[in-house]
């Protein structure tokens, strides 16, 4: 690493520190119905959809009719997404002509979507017309992420508020989300990405005659409008197949640190929302720490593992899978915050990343994606293991745990079981069942351990719902597709339905005042605590299974063999 | 039911919204502002489009700048990499065989350093850019089956340094040259 690799990650990690109270400020309001300097531009925009659905926005409901609603808008959309697919053939805007979507894997890319993982078993150029990726994949794009900030801002409403069954309104909180967050951040970055060069139109495929004679038939499309969303959303899924390493959608190094910046900022930022709506920005930062703890490490680790030399290649750089102008730190860095962060875009590809780097990204989906984690999703999940720490610390103490003031009984701690569950047996079952079986063993590009990572990654990534992939895995197989998109919807509402219990069970409790015997969530034993339970369930769940993938094939590689 | 409704008015609403006007919105701006960014940054010769500033192409002729390695031969429908892990043998037996490939090819000395971006393929398949050290290997072998003279292959080393682009804003990313643009200027060299 040269100096300039150090200055760049400082620069990254500035900005991300210096505008995370900004834009969780501003948030703050937006979600709490405070004035906020957007309202006087688009709150026409607001007040026209609630007339249009005939919702009265401060008509608040209890957690079950909060949770019907969000899973009916998410049901609606998955087939609508699964229809567009398997029609496309004879609809418009289609000029490359491209056939109808195979009912597997349109079963699988509207699971993707709706669910904010978009894992992708297709290639995005040669499989899918513009008019799906505008109006059913961007769509999805935005309303997916605005679903995860929804089921976090009704969480927080359940724990802050006291003895009341409401936690708020499904659809206010969905539009707010959408019109005054993810909209506008969406114009400005497309904007700045078309600047760098990134595309932007609705033109036929390009056929360019090259300098040594060969024809190329270049993709068009509205590729910087889908980009932008697929950053700020933490969604992911590319509108061509090499996601962010393509130069299309992020043609320079700039272009790569606002990609990367995109991703990361809104997660970030609602920490500090969080702390504004639980009364104590402390509360805030605590969490915060915490996720930027465990992701310097995984950092640590990736940049330790790409920048070592090893017998097969020796000294040269692991260029492997790596565009020149983003070179090895840009990759490595953008390959671990898209882990934590549920995105899984990709600027390098990940089955080419050394062992260990593959293994920091995988467990970073292991873990449940809350190292900042998806929008919305990554910080209701770290409230799950919140929940966690508090209860088992006060078992240690022999006292009622409590958190911010509330109860933690048996009924929540049923509930984040069960939602830390769900995701860890999608990986565990359908890891086990892939590897020891003909039809999931075909599909491997790799032999050896990379094998099982492959494998591995790949459920991880659906249940955790990032939707990056060891790409090499053929997952556009029937197998792959049903059972990674049946992952995915255990991944996502598996979590989603438990985390409304606890926000309408915690809604209903009491506020006990803070006493000397209180156990503090804001100070730094707290935070040490809450990354040790992260890590002993995350490890004592996964490190079997990775220590036959990733660990045995790193030290395979430094005795240099091959398979 | 009145939540069934409900729910599927706010998802044509939503439809409409960042379906259909947030993508036009971008698009309007788009080609206004930057209209040949967003259409691709072509390059066009002789009324013939000859390619994109940003999409690398296949250069493996002995008068031009060698591109990098490519999963999928520059083809960019669809673009992606090789996808293979490192202790795979075939990228092991890849990895050797184009060090000595651009060894020979170039006649260099059999211990030179070939720089990793020459012998391990992209991410996207597209990579336009080499770095600057790779495009200067290859300096010898150009001028001599072009018989460049000592003045035409000064300029050519000329060329090779100013299309050579820093990191950008000074700080972000790596040295790099376009290929593409480089063999282009090549090209005119008389």
């Amino acid at each position: 690493m040269t100096t300039q690799d150090v200055i760049q990650l400082l620069v990254f990690f500035a900005l991300l520190i210096g505008l995370t109270p900004v834009l969780g400020n501003y948030m703050f309001k937006v979600f709490t119905g405070k004035k906020h300097f957007m309202m006087p531009v688009l709150g026409w925009l607001e007040r026209l959809t609630y007339k249009f659905i005939g919702v009265k926005p401060d008509e608040e409901t209890n957690w079950k009719s909060y949770t019907f609603g969000l899973l009916m808008f998410n049901l609606i959309g998955f087939i609508f997404v699964f229809l567009l697919q398997m029609l496309q053939a004879y609809l418009p805007m289609n000029p490359a002509h491209l056939s109808n979507v195979s009912w597997h894997s349109a079963f699988n890319t509207a699971s993707s979507f709706v669910t904010n993982t978009n894992w992708q078993g297709y290639a995005g150029e040669t499989t899918l017309s513009y008019l799906v990726q505008m109006i059913g994949l961007a769509v999805q794009n935005f309303v997916s992420a605005a679903t995860g900030v929804a089921v976090l801002i009704a969480l927080v409403r359940g724990i802050s508020r006291k003895t009341t069954d409401k936690i708020g309104n499904f659809w206010v909180d969905l539009t707010r989300s959408t019109l005054y967050v993810l909209l506008p951040l969406s114009i400005l970055l497309a904007i700045a990405l078309v600047g760098q060069g990134a595309i932007q139109n609705f033109k036929h495929f390009e056929t360019v005659q090259t300098i040594q004679g060969a024809q190329q038939v270049i993709p068009m499309g509205p590729v910087a409008s889908q980009e932008a969303i697929k950053q700020l959303g933490t969604n992911g899924g590319g509108f061509l197949n090499a996601n962010d390493a393509h130069p299309f959608e992020s043609p320079t190094p700039f272009s790569n640190l606002l990609v990367m910046f995109a991703l990361l900022i809104i997660p970030a930022a609602l920490t500090f929302t969080y702390g504004k709506m639980v009364g104590s920005t402390r509360q805030g930062w605590a969490i915060f720490s915490a996720m930027m703890i465990l992701l310097l490490a995984g950092l640590s680790i990736s940049l330790y593992a790409e920048y070592s030399s090893n017998p097969i290649f020796g000294h040269l750089h692991l260029m492997e899978g790596k565009e020149t102008r983003f070179g090895i730190t840009n990759s490595v860095l953008f390959s671990v915050i898209t882990t934590d962060v549920s995105c899984g875009a990709v600027n390098c590809m990940h089955d080419s990343l050394t062992p260990l780097s593959g293994m920091v990204a995988m467990i970073n989906m292991m873990l449940g994606e809350v190292i900042f984690g998806g929008v919305g999703a990554g910080l209701y999940g770290m409230v799950i293991f919140i929940i966690l720490t508090v209860f088992i610390a006060g078992l240690m103490v022999g006292r009622t745990p409590e958190y911010l003031g509330k109860k933690i009984n048996a009924f929540e701690v049923k509930m984040a079981i069960i939602a830390m569950l769900a995701p860890n047996l999608v990986i565990l079952l359908f890891a086990a069942w892939a590897s020891a079986s003909t039809v999931g063993l075909s599909s491997l590009n790799n032999a050896g351990p990379h094998g099982l990572s492959e494998i591995l990654y790949a459920f991880s990534s659906a249940a955790g719902n990032n939707g990056s992939a060891f790409a090499g895995l053929n997952a556009n197989t029937v197998f792959y597709n049903l059972t990674l998109g049946f992952g995915m919807l255990v991944g996502r509402f598996g979590v989603i339905i438990p985390v409304l219990a606890i926000a309408g069970s915690m809604a209903e409790k009491k506020i006990t005042p803070m006493s000397g015997g209180t156990f503090r969530t804001d100070n730094s034993l707290f935070i040490v605590l809450l990354i040790g339970v992260i890590l002993i369930v995350g490890g004592l769940t996964h490190f079997p299974a990775l220590s036959l993938g990733p660990i045995v094939e790193h030290y395979l590689m430094n005795m240099g063999i091959t398979f | 039911m009145k939540t069934f409704i409900i729910a599927l008015k706010i998802f044509l609403f939503f439809t409409i919204l960042t379906g259909i006007i947030y993508p036009l919105i971008v698009t309007g701006i788009a080609q206004l502002v930057f209209p040949g960014k967003a259409n691709g940054s072509f390059i066009v010769k002789d009324n013939v489009t000859i390619g994109s500033e940003l999409i690398g192409q296949q250069f493996d002729s002995i008068i031009y700048f060698s591109s990098r390695p490519s999963a999928i031969g520059y083809n960019p429908l669809p673009s992606g990499g090789s996808n293979f892990g490192l202790t795979n043998a075939k990228l092991k037996h890849s990895v050797d065989s184009l060090t000595k490939h651009f060894i020979a090819f170039n006649q260099l000395d059999i211990n030179t350093k070939v720089p990793s971006e020459m012998v391990f393929a992209s991410a996207s398949g597209l990579d336009p850019h080499i770095s600057s050290e790779a495009a200067m290997l290859q300096v010898n072998r150009i001028a001599k089956a072009r018989n460049f003279n000592e003045i035409q292959k000064q300029e050519l080393i000329q060329c090779v340094k100013t299309f050579t682009e820093g990191p950008q804003f000074l700080i972000l990313g790596q040295e790099r040259v376009n290929v593409l643009l480089l063999n282009i200027k090549i090209d005119k060299i008389k």
